[in-house]
């Protein structure tokens, strides 16, 4: 039931390519939740409908759909990605439009009175939202973020259908050679489940920094 | 123009065709992960740790992992035990195990949010622990979370395209091969977009609308 | 809620009451005929008010009367439906253009703001900052002043609360009476001509109440500052105002020096609030 030792090489140099691919769209998604997030709340309505459009797009195709018409639709229109930029764009989008909608609730979380504490001593609103309102609102985004990465940490599997060499694909690979496919594919999916556990005790560090202070209690 | 609308109008029915056994296979993955996350989520409370131990820990892992190399291993690995199966069928029980693990947690947050008071009122009146929950307790769980599982059904329809990767002629897989034969991807795979968009949507305006029908029976 | 009745009181004949601000003086606030509603509610129904300079007023009546309100349009957390507010004689939601007065935007809005700073009940200070980046944050980051100086100025406030020894707390690990202490400093800060205090001791635990009447009652002595103050603490508005004005369903009924008003109401209302607060 267990693979023999040899095999570990090629699933690691797997597993290394979907970390990074997880790294980078998790960047870009976390850019694209910030932005979208925030316009989704902007006092003008066509960047709100901006925002909403991009939302509902990602959100109502699917992540494969996306990555498939960027990589096979795409050329026709003179822009030919290789494959890992599609693969770190299309997930890093469409992770970004559920991240937006986290983004906004975490936002819409804080009490009133700290946007009102923030107007009476003057701050402008942008310098509000950046110094006071986000500050406490990424606390708050930080356990569904933990999630929403392991939603792309799976989703990344789809990337060996556009040809990347990532885990997945190099367990495809061994199972074609050597047809042992009972452990090939448990010992991909252990792979999977320990990177994850990776992500959550990142997050959980986070947390534990981010909150320094606050949790403390009513200590008099 | 690169869009060909003779071509696009001929593959539409093929597509249309295709799109019923998306949504055939999303709702049978769907009656299975609500039944086995019931079960889930019952084992996990049940207080025996011999079960909820185990089942929470494959919950877990089967939540983490991705959906893509569970359907191989299912694909792949089921044969081996002397199960014959259809592509389509796997595909079905692949669905339903992965968000199984989902549903588990909406159930164990509405059976959460029953007061406790409802059990002990149930066991004051010698009503047996399988009546208590089948008339009071589930009764009184479900209504809030049916719009969070409704969008687990949605969930499980974009996911329906991972199903292409093991052979079943979803829509995805249909589009492929249409796309690989005239080397027009652009057509099928955009349509294929746009049919997800169109189900998503409708699909969430169904269920916005049975949230606030459920909320204001509640209030009555 | 006392009476959510959107129907407008009796006109009160006029009582002839003298205004407690010096005459002649230029008012440093001036409301008039300031209305409010939200929804069908009448919030505040054609008010006028006028507070000379370092005048401290106090503002009492049911709740619901319109008394926070008008500290919140005051502070432009609300904008009045109709009336004009003006601080030192400038218009605050309008500005001049052309020889006429049209709504402010944001610049006017937050030149006028300069002037008016204002404490909560619930204290609201900044949970993810110390007690001394609360007091500098907006020194530094709204008024340029240079780190050094908005420290050293924090610090001399934090004293004249009486934490100078809580500067590296967060808010979370002070008590009520304290964080309001940090929340007068954070306020003054800003330097502000005006000092709003709407409710700020009726979220706190008995005990700690004291300690923040103390600070607001050195404020009052030894500042110029203006000094508005919705409160329910009668024996401190009586020790702390030049004048008290009685609110009731969005109008000031009665108003007047604390010793008159508290000891011979003329309104029937004022007597029969006076009478039920002071039962209680």
């Amino acid at each position: 039931m267990f693979l023999p030792i040899e095999f570990y090489g090629n699933l690691l140099q797997g597993a290394l390519i979907t970390i990074q691919i997880t790294a980078m769209a998790g960047l870009l998604a976390a850019i694209c939740a910030l932005v979208a997030g925030l316009a989704r709340m902007s006092p003008w309505r066509v960047v709100r409908g901006i925002a909403v459009t991009y939302i509902e797009f990602f959100r109502g195709t699917s992540a494969l759909v996306q990555l498939f018409w960027l990589f096979y639709a795409l050329p026709l229109f003179g822009l030919s990605l290789s494959p890992m930029t599609v693969a770190v764009i299309g997930l890093g989008l469409h992770i970004g439009a559920y991240g937006a909608e986290v983004v906004r609730s975490a936002v819409l979380a804080i009490p009133r009175g700290q946007h009102e504490a923030a107007l009476a001593l003057n701050m402008p609103p942008a310098l509000a939202m950046r110094r006071v309102i986000l500050p406490q609102a990424v606390v708050a985004m930080l356990p569904p973020f933990n999630n929403l990465m392991i939603e792309l940490l799976k989703a990344t599997a789809l990337v060996s259908l556009i040809t990347i060499t990532d885990l997945t694909f190099q367990g495809q690979l061994l199972n074609t050679a050597t047809l042992k496919t009972a452990p090939i594919f448990l010992a991909v999916l252990v792979f999977y489940f320990l990177i994850a556990l990776g992500i959550t005790s990142v997050f959980r560090t986070l947390e534990r920094r981010l909150s320094v202070g606050r949790l403390k209690g009513m200590a008099r | 123009m690169i869009w060909d609308w003779d071509y696009a109008l001929a593959v539409l029915p093929k597509l249309l065709d295709a799109l019923i056994v998306t949504v055939q296979a999303a709702l049978a993955g769907f009656a299975i992960a609500l039944v086995l996350g019931l079960m889930i989520a019952l084992a996990r409370r049940s207080g025996k740790l011999w079960l909820s131990i185990p089942v929470g820990a494959i919950a877990e892992f089967i939540r983490s992992t991705p959906l893509l190399v569970q359907l191989y291993f299912l694909f792949f690995v089921m044969p081996g035990f002397g199960v014959q199966t259809t592509p389509f069928i796997t595909g079905v029980i692949g669905l339903g195990l992965h968000y199984a693990t989902y549903t588990a947690e909406v159930y164990r947050a509405g059976l959460d949010a029953v007061p406790r008071g409802q059990w002990e009122a149930a066991w004051a009146l010698d009503f047996s622990p399988l009546h208590t929950f089948r008339s009071i307790i589930l009764p009184q769980a479900l209504p809030p979370i049916v719009p969070v599982l409704g969008n687990y059904l949605i969930a499980i329809f974009k996911d329906t395209p991972l199903l292409s990767a093991i052979t079943v002629l979803e829509m995805m897989q249909v589009a492929k091969i249409e796309g690989s034969e005239t080397f027009q991807y652009l057509e099928p795979l955009t349509i294929v977009g746009l049919l997800f968009l169109i189900v998503s949507l409708i699909s969430a305006v169904l269920i916005g609308r049975l949230e606030n029908h459920l909320g204001a029976l509640r209030r009555i | 809620m006392s009476n959510p009745s959107p129907v407008r009181h009796q006109t009160q004949p006029d009582l002839d009451m003298p205004q407690a601000a010096p005459s002649g003086a230029k008012p440093m606030i001036r409301f008039k005929g300031i209305c409010k509603s939200f929804g069908s509610l009448v919030v505040l129904d054609d008010l006028d008010l006028d507070i000379a300079p370092a005048e401290k007023v106090a503002l009492i009546g049911p709740s619901g009367s319109g008394k926070s309100t008008l500290l919140r349009v005051l502070m432009t957390l609300e904008r009045p439906d109709k009336g004009v507010i003006e601080i030192d004689g400038a218009p605050l939601w309008h500005m001049p253009k052309n020889g006429n007065l049209v709504p402010a935007d944001a610049r006017h809005l937050r030149e006028m703001r300069k002037n008016v700073g204002m404490v909560f009940q619930q204290f609201n200070l900044f949970p993810h900052m110390t007690v001394l980046r609360n007091v500098t944050e907006a020194p530094v980051h709204v008024l340029g002043m240079d780190k050094e100086e908005a420290d050293a100025r924090a610090r001399d406030l934090l004293d004249m609360v009486g934490l100078r020894d809580k500067v590296n707390h967060y808010p979370a690990q002070l008590s009520g009476g304290q964080q309001q202490r940090v929340a007068i400093a954070r306020a003054l800060a800003m330097r502000p001509r005006v000092m709003l205090f709407d409710e700020v001791t009726s979220a706190l635990d008995p005990e700690t109440v004291g300690e923040v009447l103390n600070v607001i009652r050195d404020l009052a002595h030894e500042h110029n500052l203006t000094m508005l103050m919705v409160t329910h603490q009668m024996g401190f508005a009586r020790e702390f105002a030049d004048r008290v004005c009685f609110f009731y369903q969005g109008r000031i009924l009665e108003q007047g020096p604390p010793d008159r008003l508290f000891n011979h109401p003329q309104n029937e209302r004022t007597q029969a609030f006076l009478r039920a607060v002071l039962e209680s």
